[in-house]
């Protein structure tokens, strides 16, 4: 066990926690923010992706030791009132199914739209490996574009 | 599962007045269990199905599981439609498991709909009426005088109007009127419009709780280890590193299975790792390439039970035949793979249980920890989540079985079991694996004679009805069952999504060996359907004809194409819903294969929300195609290979194709739209190969025919 003080969604928390725990679970089971979401735990499916430093990294092979300074966004922090372009528009394309997986896709496309503002399908498809098991594929690159727009 | 919803049940409705002021409506299918709750207030104000408060506001419960298929939209849609009420002033609410309040609180065989249509709108209409009625007392003047315009009650000639809020409490002191009618096709203003999922901002926002989020004072997280093989039980285990290991509370034996509390996931994950468990084998350990010799064992058999179906005589057919046309195909097993992994919340007592998770089919969830328990079934409270993905896996109750034992063992603490991925993709209930072997007979006059569908397949393997059935004067299908420790279960389109895809892989080779086109082919064989039939017909053959014809002309079948662009064409009936779709592949210079575009259209009856139905269709038809091409669960001595998702390949975004959906404007009762589009979509896309590439795929996954770019 170790002590990390870590700064997530602007806010300090302090957490004494294996410095091996995935930073997944410490954002789920220690702190309780749940919107992260648990769906492989090998970085295959990007449920569980956030950002670390402004990076879209999978939190659930990212030990909460190696976070070290920087600065975490989760789903919940993405904007204060949901507003967030992404968000916006994927209300707007209506693409949740059962939603399980889109906070993870969220975060891998607002990520995106930071590096590459107008992004073409190519970067669209390098940057989205994320599942959805529900397929809502077509309508998370049609919300990626609408939100490039935003 | 299937055919049309019965739709004359007589429904009850009927009200109890708030205490805080307000107008409920019940509803029940059973009139004798309706009349013990009258007036109990609190309770009823929990499950009724729709709330009208004095402000205005509207709340409608809904009752079925949400499981990714929108039913928490659509259900309630029909009920605002009827009461006239503005969907933004609507809120709605999950109705927890009450078998006495609702029915068929089920989320499975792509019904929901279908067996709501009817009676969700009644209880729209009849809250309208009894607003109108008070209205009309109020105003003294006849309710046929007055309509509703968007949440108010409005005199049609003198310009009076009233608040459905203002309204409530006499409304509530009124009696129930009976058979109220429903608006009539064509007069909706609701149902049609683009309605997006009513959960969407809390899913974006990452507020919604899922199962895995459930967490409650004292509780502890559990992982249990189930046993590594299919045919292998627990003899005994050393826990004493677990037990040490930081964050564990418990270690206990659950029957077969080993469960490690603590709290967190995380380090309960870790715990269970440093556990030594011994595990003996009972002797039927079986591979899956074992398995498929023995379905082939079975195929190369005469059929021992009945035929599944029996029209004319197909073996004076095939002595008669001019030409056999002759495949078999085989199909993997699968792994349903939610995203969200099974897990489920449970809180056992000494006298009562409180469940809470997401569940497809609450009620045989309860049904079994009251027997497991031996506690009565009104003891135990069943909420459900939404769920992450079911696709009929979540129709099990092993999951909710291990929570509430967990539970109980721990010594009466609340626990959330939660699966790993490797747990669930190991530990789970599969799409069976099957054989088909197929044959038909061609007389001299170049037609379809005989159609003989013969499967092997865990619990056998068959839709006796599906088209061509209906179509061919002699059709015969025989099934054997096969028996294995390996737990199965139905997966999304059961069945149909693999006989569709043999099927329809199976027409397009005899139109391929009768030098018809595929879709002429079906429209001849429909014709005789609806001229001639053979047996019994489960589908309208003029219903099936128009979505293959509008499929062609979507698609611009048969029209000339670049020369590196190539169709396949495949149309299946399940669910009530007909669908035919066509896929469009890209054939590069090195000869390999791409699949460019998916052109579909379904006739699924009255279409409630164009945007929830059109991103069902779309994800099934990805979800087809990337079962098809990628997708199998195999085991070695009862171990399943694959573990993960580095192992089993799920399609991904640069995968899917583009995908046009058109659905034919239909007025009739709605039909089945969750499944539907899966089964046809793997053959099409594998009849597109046939035509660019002259192989014919039967095998899954696509993908190990090296044929793809």
């Amino acid at each position: 066990m170790a002590a990390f003080s870590l700064t997530i969604n602007n806010k300090k928390h302090d957490v004494d926690v294996d410095p091996q725990m995935p930073l997944l679970w410490v954002l789920r089971d220690v702190i309780g923010l749940t919107g992260t979401k648990f769906g492989c735990g090998i970085a295959q499916c990007g449920a569980c992706t956030v950002h670390v430093g402004g990076n879209a990294v999978r939190s659930c092979t990212l030990p909460v030791g190696n976070v070290g300074q920087e600065k975490v966004t989760t789903i919940e922090g993405l904007s204060e009132k949901g507003d967030h372009p992404v968000q916006k528009a994927w209300e707007e394309t209506d693409v949740p199914q059962c939603g399980y997986c889109q906070s993870g896709q969220i975060m891998a496309a607002a990520a995106l739209l930071k590096s590459h503002p107008a992004p073409s399908d190519e970067d669209i498809h390098n940057a989205m490996t994320n599942i959805c098991r529900c397929a809502t594929y077509n309508r998370i690159k049609k919300a990626i574009k609408l939100a490039s727009t935003k | 599962m299937e055919g049309q919803a019965t739709l004359n049940r007589r429904n009850f409705i009927r009200l109890s007045a708030l205490t805080g002021g307000g107008l409920v409506l019940g509803f029940n299918y059973f009139l004798s269990s309706c009349t013990t709750e009258q007036g109990s207030g609190q309770a009823f104000d929990l499950n009724a199905f729709v709330r009208i408060d004095t402000n205005g506001k509207v709340t409608i419960m809904s009752p079925n599981p949400e499981i990714g298929q929108g039913v928490k939209t659509s259900l309630p849609m029909l009920v605002a439609e009827e009461l006239d009420v503005d969907w933004k002033n609507v809120q709605v609410e999950q109705a927890g498991l009450d078998t006495e309040k609702y029915s068929r609180q089920v989320a499975g065989g792509s019904g929901s709909v279908r067996e709501s249509w009817e009676s969700f709108r009644q209880v729209g209409a009849t809250a309208r009426q009894m607003l109108i009625n008070a209205a009309a007392a109020a105003w003294a003047v006849s309710p046929g005088e007055c309509t509703t315009e968007n949440g108010m009650v409005v005199h049609k000639t003198n310009g009076k109007k009233m608040s459905y809020g203002k309204l409530v409490e006499s409304a509530s002191t009124l009696e129930v009127p009976k058979d109220v009618k429903v608006k009539s096709e064509g007069s909706f203003r609701l149902i049609g419009q683009r309605i997006p999922n009513i959960d969407n901002h809390a899913i974006v926002t990452g507020q919604y709780k899922y199962g895995i989020d459930t967490k409650r004072e004292g509780m502890l997280y559990a992982t249990i280890i189930r046993p590594p093989a299919f045919g292998m039980t627990l003899e005994s285990f050393d826990d004493s590193e677990a037990k040490k290991s930081a964050g564990v509370s418990q270690v206990l034996r659950i029957e077969n299975k080993i469960a490690v509390l603590g709290r967190s996931t995380w380090e309960v994950m870790q715990a269970a790792k440093k556990i030594k468990a011994q595990w003996k084998d009972d002797g039927t350990l079986e591979s899956s390439a074992d398995m498929t010799q023995k379905l082939h064992e079975l195929l190369a058999k005469a059929p021992k039970d009945k035929p599944r179906r029996k029209d004319g005589n197909i073996a004076q057919a095939f002595a008669s035949a001019a030409k056999v046309v002759e495949l078999d195909f085989d199909a993997p097993f699968l792994a349903h793979n939610t995203m969200e992994p099974m897990n489920f919340f449970a809180h056992v007592k000494a006298d009562g249980a409180e469940l809470h998770g997401p569940i497809q089919l609450p009620e045989r969830a309860r049904k079994r920890i009251a027997e497991l328990l031996k506690l009565p079934e009104e003891k135990i409270s069943v909420m459900m989540t939404r769920m992450g993905g079911g696709f009929g896996r979540r129709l099990m109750t092993d999951f909710v079985e291990e929570a509430a034992l967990v539970s109980r063992e721990a010594g009466n603490i609340p626990v959330n079991v939660i699966w790993s991925r490797e747990d669930d993709m190991t530990g789970g209930f599969y799409r069976p694996m099957y054989s088909y072997k197929y044959k038909a007979a061609i007389d001299k006059d170049n037609k379809l004679i005989a159609w003989h569908h013969h499967s092997a397949g865990v619990g056998g393997s068959a839709s006796p009805d599906s088209f061509p059935a209906g179509a061919v004067a002699h059709y015969q299908v025989d099934t054997h069952s096969y028996e294995t420790p390996v737990s199965t279960a139905p997966w999304r389109g059961p069945t149909h999504n693999y006989i569709a895809f043999s099927e329809q892989s199976f027409m397009d080779e005899i139109a391929h060996q009768t030098g018809k086109d595929p879709v002429a082919l079906r429209l001849e064989l429909l014709e005789q359907a609806k001229n001639n039939p053979a047996g019994k017909v489960n589908y309208e053959p003029d219903r099936f004809a128009a979505v293959i014809r509008k499929a062609a002309e979507i698609s611009g079948w048969g029209k000339p194409k670049a020369a590196n662009i190539f169709q396949g064409f495949a149309a299946h009936f399940s669910f009530a819903s007909y669908v035919a779709q066509v896929a469009e592949v890209e054939k590069q210079a090195d000869g390999k294969v791409k699949l460019k575009k998916m052109y579909c259209v379904v006739d699924c009856g009255t279409v409630v929300n164009p945007s929830g139905a059109e991103t069902q269709v779309e994800g099934s038809i990805i979800d087809g195609i990337g079962h098809a091409m990628y997708a199998e669960l195999t085991l070695t001595k009862g171990k399943p290979d694959q573990t993960n998702f580095h192992a089993y390949r799920m399609i991904r975004m640069s995968e899917a194709p583009e995908v046009e959906i058109h659905f034919i404007d239909s007025k009739a009762a709605p039909t089945g739209l969750g499944e539907p589009a899966l089964p046809p979509a793997g053959a099409a896309l594998a009849n597109a190969v046939f035509a660019a590439s002259g192989v014919r795929l039967k095998n899954q996954p696509f993908i190990k025919s090296g044929l793809f770019a």
